[in-house]
């Protein structure tokens, strides 16, 4: 099974430095990108079908070709790494960003290439201090190499490529919000369109790229588009970055073809539940997903086998909510996430959120009320698609409108009786005290 | 008043950005590199270098969790309280810390030595719970090697 994101990663050790990577095939790739044009490097990752790892999915190749091109195009261009990973729940890119830089680089070189970006960025989560260090010094690795500055390899083509380290907050993933918070304005998202492919960073064409996604080019540039299809056992390209967390014997985070089950990620690659605990359900994608229950073990974790069980991939790291945990608790530490993170920028997240949260509070503290479960369901309505300015809000309802749909009884029950029926008195004591 | 050298980084950063405002978000993380924190004073010394009114800087500063415009103790203990951390068990980390120190969030001991403050996912989902102290990351974290880990920061 080939696993060209992570082949170079050894846990515990330092990522390899570039004469290292070198001699792995590093920067061959490059080479090959900029012996061609740009326009010829995105019709290869346009056929190799590589869809967004951020979350959503979109196709990475359509989403540069509405870059404009030419000696005319609007100056300067920007490609900006998104690797401000900060869904509950998701650790995937850090992995790459620690365990692999170099990789990281190559891949933000052949795509800027492909978009004729003349400065590119990688936004890293403020909290990811040991990826920023290692990324510094690869950096200063590539410039002195000059696989970044000044005409590289002599191709005539110039990249200057700054960190941006951020100081904390979910919304700066959203891409838009990510263009204001290195504005240096306040990172809240803009209204689309214009989108930032024509209009992003100061106005000018941008290309927003998630960490996992950026790390796929060398390997599909060295390799072809092909292979790149053939390494997935579904109809999404690739190999993923899949993660599993919560009671299960080995949390971890694995590299796999595209198109596993969410049975054999629990089952074999975490070693199943932890002795004692039952399966009972999984957020699929990070914490912004719906809920998947016993009769989806077998759903593909690919973007449309999920998206038609019900759910989302979003980032392919799952949650598992156990028997012995209660899902209106783990209901309201998500929301209570979102409530914390939104912008506060437009009014159904600022004030739902923070409704929904208290509600799911009383509830789990024994202070429901009949009728409660039906104004979270009305709630997660007017907080769906299309009421916000962006996902924030819509992805907050996602978890808590599928546990309501297969948890209800457990919500009901806990307003019938007027208690969290997993916890002891003292237990609930402190949940209230925070 | 910004310190010599404050002034002297911030210069650094304003040479590789677009616009002076771009880089608000760095010169902020600058001053309270060295300071800890971020005073109106400070606020109002870097608006004056990015061209800003200390208020537009100020709407910047306190948009994230991590600019902190009180002062905080000479550590800064940041706790996970996102799902994997609250489905593995954070509270007995934080019950501990909140009755050895006699503070809860947002607290500062008297000492001034720790600051103890929640953090969003720290994606560190498969070492869950997992905290932050200062710049280093640890997890997983049970209340035995508590203790162990304290003693690094005095």
């Amino acid at each position: 099974m080939e696993q060209p994101l992570t082949k170079n990663i050894r846990p515990g050790q330092l990522p390899l430095p570039l004469k290292e990577y070198e001699k792995t095939g590093g920067y061959q790739a490059v080479r090959k990108a900029l012996a061609i044009s740009p326009l010829d490097v995105q019709n290869i990752v346009k056929a190799s079908n590589l869809r967004g790892r951020g979350g959503a999915g979109f196709p990475t190749g359509m989403k540069w070709s509405f870059v404009p091109m030419g000696d005319k195009s609007p100056r300067p261009k920007y490609l900006i790494v998104n690797a401000d990973e900060m869904e509950p729940g998701t650790f995937k890119d850090r992995l790459l960003l620690e365990g692999d830089p170099h990789q990281i680089i190559e891949g933000i070189i052949i795509s800027a290439f492909a978009i004729e970006a003349e400065q590119a960025f990688i936004f890293v989560r403020w909290a990811y201090k040991l990826a920023v260090k290692r990324l510094e010094r690869a950096i200063a690795e590539a410039y002195q190499n000059n696989y970044l500055g000044k005409n590289i390899l002599g191709s005539g083509y110039n990249l200057d490529l700054r960190i941006h380290g951020s100081a904390g907050r979910y919304i700066c993933g959203e891409e838009t919000a990510l263009l204001n918070a290195l504005e240096g304005k306040r990172a809240t998202p803009r209204a689309k369109p214009p989108f930032p492919q024509v209009c992003g960073l100061f106005g000018k064409p941008t290309i927003v790229n998630n960490a996992e996604t950026i790390a796929n080019m060398p390997h599909i540039v060295d390799n072809g588009a092909e292979w790149f299809k053939g390494l997935s056992k579904s109809t999404d390209s690739g190999t993923k970055l899949y993660g599993v967390s919560g009671k299960v014997k080995k949390p971890g985070v694995w590299e796999l073809p595209m198109g596993v089950t969410i049975r054999e990620l629990i089952e074999e690659h975490a070693g199943g539940m932890l002795d004692g605990y039952q399966f009972r359900g999984v957020i699929p994608g990070g914490a912004s997903t719906d809920f998947l229950v016993k009769d989806h073990l077998d759903v593909k974790m690919d973007f449309d086998s999920v998206m038609k069980a019900g759910s989302r991939l979003g980032t392919a790291t799952m949650i598992v909510l156990d028997d012995k945990t209660c899902p209106v608790g783990f209901s309201h530490n998500l929301i209570k996430f979102f409530a914390r993170e939104s912008c506060g920028w437009c009014t159904p997240c600022r004030e739902g959120l923070p409704w929904l949260e208290k509600m799911l509070h009383a509830i789990e503290n024994g202070h429901g009320e009949h009728g409660d479960v039906d104004i979270l369901t009305q709630q997660c309505k007017l907080l769906g698609p299309g009421n916000t300015y962006c996902a924030l809000a819509p992805g907050a309802v996602e978890p808590l409108q599928s546990a309501i749909k297969y948890f209800g009884e457990d919500f009901q029950r806990h307003i019938r009786e007027k208690r969290c029926p997993w916890k002891h008195d003292d237990f609930i004591a402190n949940i209230q005290r925070t | 008043m910004l310190t010599e050298k404050e002034t002297q980084e911030i210069n650094a950063e304003l040479a590789h950005c677009a616009t002076k405002a771009s880089a608000s978000v760095e010169a902020l993380n600058i001053v309270q590199r060295h300071r800890g924190w971020v005073s109106d004073e400070a606020v109002r010394g870097v608006a004056a270098m990015l061209d800003m009114t200390p208020d537009e800087l100020d709407a910047v500063a306190t948009f994230y969790s991590f600019i902190f415009r009180k002062p905080v103790g000479r550590h800064v203990i940041l706790i996970c309280d996102s799902i994997s951390c609250w489905v593995m068990g954070y509270h007995p980390l934080l019950d501990l810390l909140e009755t050895r120190f006699g503070i809860t969030f947002g607290g500062t001991t008297e000492d001034k030595r720790f600051t103890l403050l929640p953090i969003s996912c720290l994606g560190a989902c498969d070492r869950a719970p997992a905290l932050m102290v200062d710049d280093d990351l640890y997890g997983p974290v049970s209340p035995e090697i508590m203790d162990d880990i304290l003693q690094k920061y005095e």
